[in-house]
């Protein structure tokens, strides 16, 4: 039996509360009935076969449906500390991007310079000295490792960079703004191993800095980075546990034959 | 395959005799004089000046009506829009729009501008009209050039909680330029030889004089006396040189003819050279 304080405790090392979230594309139910939480400061992997809706359930954090018509959501997303279910009508979707940044699929810098990239973000929060942009740009490169790499060219078009270099970039256009929340969408299916080991390192480093949400398909990645991972089959939360539990001893047997591979 | 290059082969080769046909006739007609006079009764001594003039006032009209007007409904359609049949409508009528003939809007133009509006047989009438026929050009060139640009760079803007007219305006437009720019200069390119709407709403086919000139020695400095002048166009007035019997007429219709044929081919040329220019840095 726990006590008041204690669930208090508890609810304080979430950062966020996914209650019975349902999702539709117009009339088809992409994601059924989901409960699961976002421990603070960790990492937390969705993994599953294509099509089984995690991406999907990530972009529902930064709502990014919103952008299409005919998509519906149901049941809440509670961000801490203010208790605020971002799901909600009355709630801003720019609000909520402003505090749950997103790093994509493909590096999509902008046809812009390095700098510009990263600072785009504070210019979007109505940021204009030069000196705050200057050092929150270089602050961000710095968190995403890129900084030595590009100090002296910030004002080179970001796509004269590699491919992990502007996946990197892409992390620190994310960072730059301080988010509370770093939505990762397969982040590294389109890089080369040597790239993709970099972001999981860089990814492992942010933990301290902020809450992590990864899709990934890949689930040597997800036993490597994550602290938690969740498993989802149709839309549907399978499991939802400690990784080491996860690949170690699975409860469900769905979940172990993912896992062992014989199926998906 | 042969066939195919045949057919090429006579379309180029049709395209080459005339053009050599009229630099052989009006090159040497195309002295300083021939672009500081006014036309004359004596051909040797005519020129295009009024005409020259006349057309890039038009233009001028054309381009700072069509373009932010077309633009403007492009992103509205493409960004704004609702997915209605309204829009629908709307979308088609645009695309329709592109294949109506020019003396249908210079009916238009008459009856709305020159009368209805009281614009007069003036230089905004006729520029006006011309927008009309470019803008479908414009509303398309801008739509298909904002589709260009991937998902992601749109989604990558709104992530990081960038508003609608914010990725509009920060993103979408500067990456579509090079493309609505095209559309606007192949628009233009177009309207600068259209006769017929021109004739309907009754541009003058001899005119010795200039518009009043736009800028002025006094305060305010800007005149815009020059919207409500009469006026007349290259093609027009290669039209009055063509329909005179006298052999040195000719000449002349084929020197302007000259001009207005390498102006085109000059704005196409600048339309290629700007896209190239402006799409070098951007890679997708």
């Amino acid at each position: 039996m726990q006590t008041n304080q204690e669930k208090t405790m508890d609810v304080m090392q979430y950062k966020s509360e996914v209650k019975n979230l349902n999702f539709y594309y117009g009339q088809f139910n992409a994601l059924k009935n989901i409960n699961m939480v976002l421990h603070d400061k960790k990492i937390t992997a969705l993994i599953g076969p294509s099509g089984c809706g995690k991406s999907t359930f990530l972009r529902c954090f930064n709502r990014m449906h919103d952008l299409y018509p005919g998509n519906n959501y149901q049941g809440e997303i509670i961000l801490h500390p203010d208790d605020v279910n971002i799901l909600a009508p009355n709630v801003d979707p720019i609000e909520v991007r402003m505090r749950i940044s997103m790093v994509f699929q493909k590096p999509n810098p902008f046809p812009k310079s390095i700098y510009e990239n990263v600072a785009y973000g504070l210019r979007v929060r109505g940021i204009k000295q030069r000196a705050i942009l200057d050092e929150r740009v270089e602050e961000a490169l710095r968190n995403s490792a890129l900084w030595e790499e590009v100090k002296d060219r910030q004002h080179d078009l970001a796509f004269n960079l590699s491919g992990g270099q502007q996946q990197r970039l892409c992390i620190a256009r994310a960072l730059a703004t301080d988010p509370e929340i770093l939505l990762f969408d397969e982040p590294t299916s389109a890089l080369d191993p040597i790239a993709t080991a970099s972001i999981e390192e860089l990814i492992t480093d942010l933990k301290s800095k902020v809450t992590i949400l990864i899709v990934t398909h890949n689930m040597q990645q997800a036993a490597r980075v994550s602290d938690y991972t969740a498993y989802m089959y149709l839309g549907e939360l399978i499991e939802f546990n400690v990784t080491d539990t996860i690949f170690i001893k699975p409860k469900n047997k769905q979940t172990e034959d993912y896992i062992t591979g014989r199926f998906g | 395959m042969i066939s195919g290059i045949l057919a090429l082969m006579i379309a180029v080769l049709t395209f080459i005799a005339l053009f050599a046909h009229m630099v052989l006739d009006g090159a040497p007609r195309l002295t300083w004089d021939f672009f500081t006079s006014f036309p004359s009764r004596r051909a040797e001594s005519a020129g295009i000046l009024s005409a020259w003039v006349g057309t890039t006032l038009v233009m001028l009209v054309t381009a700072f009506s069509a373009v932010p007007l077309g633009v403007a409904a492009g992103v509205y359609l493409e960004e704004y829009a609702p997915k209605n049949w309204l829009t629908e409508i709307i979308e088609i009528n645009v695309t329709n729009l592109a294949g109506v003939p020019s003396i249908i809007y210079g009916l238009l133009a008459l009856g709305m501008f020159v009368y209805q509006l009281g614009f007069g047989q003036s230089i905004l009438a006729a520029g006006l009209a011309l927008a009309l026929l470019i803008l479908p050009v414009v509303i398309v060139a801008t739509r298909e050039a904002i589709r260009s640009i991937p998902v992601a760079i749109r989604e990558g803007a709104y992530a990081l909680g960038a508003t609608k007219w914010q990725t509009v305006s920060d993103h979408l437009l500067p990456y579509s330029s090079a493309g609505i720019l095209t559309g606007i200069i192949i628009g233009l390119a177009r309207a600068i030889g259209e006769t017929a709407p021109i004739i309907t709403i009754g541009a003058l086919t001899f005119i010795a004089f200039l518009p009043p000139s736009p800028i002025e020695s006094e305060f305010p400095f800007v005149s815009f006396e020059w919207l409500s002048a009469p006026f007349t166009v290259m093609p027009i007035q290669m039209f009055n040189w063509v329909s005179r019997p006298e052999e040195a007429f000719q000449l002349n219709a084929a020197a302007a003819g000259l001009v207005l044929v390498v102006m085109t081919l000059a704005m196409n040329g600048l339309a290629i050279y700007l896209r190239y220019r402006m799409r070098k840095n951007i890679k997708w």
